[in-house]
């Protein structure tokens, strides 16, 4: 009996991720998700700019690439353009989401746009080769920060799930990481969530999930899913920011 | 017992799996090269294994079947 194997919707092909990146978990968990929904053949997934720019040659979905951080943007044309037989996701980095496209993020979610956003935050620029980001922690060493973020000058990150809490639009924000075994298991069913959102017809939803860069951190892989839960979680803490549906039913 | 296939020439020794192996099964072949040039993984322990499927789960470039 197979206990595991790779999933369908996951192309047959070797990710030009770095060792120990963190991205090719996420992807599989995505594609599991695809598979265990069914929905392969009606899915179109939208790319970003940064490290994950090649996503459209790991799944075997239909995928956009979007120009940087447009992403929801051009998501939200191809679900408005035939909303009942397409299931939209993007999937943007810290850099795509929340920097240059933060403001395209904050709007589909006031919108409360019906699609499903996979956002890694993994605290640097890791493509273009670890410059600071909008999420990188207070002191962090980047290479535009060599002497750690200074607060005074570049100003403090940027909470993105508690940031859109906020927002009456949203309908469901969590944030997630894929440092374990129990962690990977926890975030699958974060996304899986997102994507039955979206089915249903409920709204956005965002899965933040806190990725590690050991190329650009420094570190080895190991080293780095510590620091993930060293430095950070306690910055970044785990959990669902809002559930609109899980909200409504209590009251 | 259960049974690790791994796709060999896309592992990049990261070691991910090795430290998620909760019975010490998987190790870097330090005598091995693979076509990237990386020390793949394999299994040193192989009947210890009882096929949990936490070195998948942790896999990123999803390189491991488990069978059971």
């Amino acid at each position: 009996m197979v206990v595991f194997e790779k999933p369908k919707a996951l192309a047959d092909v070797q990710m030009h991720y770095c060792p120990g990146c963190t991205h090719g978990i996420v992807h599989r968990l995505v594609a599991e998700v695809i598979d265990e929904l069914g929905i392969e053949g009606k899915t179109i997934g939208i790319a970003p700019v940064g490290c994950s720019v090649m996503a459209y040659n790991y799944f075997n979905c239909d995928m956009i690439e979007a120009a940087h951080g447009r992403a929801p943007a051009v998501a939200t044309g191809v679900k408005r353009s035939d909303p009942e037989n397409h299931i939209v996701f993007t999937y943007q980095g810290d850099g795509d989401l929340a920097s240059i496209g933060m403001a395209e993020t904050v709007h589909s979610a006031a919108r409360n746009e019906n699609i499903t956003v996979i956002f890694i935050n993994n605290a640097i620029y890791g493509m273009t080769g670890g410059q600071m980001a909008p999420t990188s922690l207070p002191g962090q060493v980047t290479q535009t920060s060599p002497y750690g973020r200074d607060t005074d000058a570049c100003g403090f990150p940027i909470r993105v799930c508690e940031m859109l809490s906020t927002l009456d639009g949203p309908e469901y924000l969590e944030r997630v990481t894929v440092n374990n075994v129990k962690n990977v298991k926890n975030a699958k069913k974060a996304i899986k969530k997102a994507f039955q959102n979206q089915i249903d017809g409920k709204g956005f939803s965002l899965v933040e999930v806190v990725s590690s860069c050991p190329t650009n951190w420094g570190m080895t892989p190991q080293d780095a899913l510590k620091w993930i839960d060293e430095k950070m979680l306690p910055y970044y803490p785990l959990g669902v920011y809002k559930d609109r549906s899980a909200e409504k039913e209590e009251k | 017992m259960a049974k690790l296939t791994f796709k060999t020439d896309n592992c990049k020794g990261c070691g991910l799996c090795i430290d998620a192996c909760p019975k010490q099964v998987l190790a870097l072949a330090k005598d091995k090269i693979n076509k990237k040039g990386h020390h793949p993984v394999e299994a040193v322990n192989p009947e210890n294994c009882i096929g949990c499927a936490f070195c998948a789960t942790m896999c990123p470039d999803c390189i491991i079947t488990v069978e059971r």
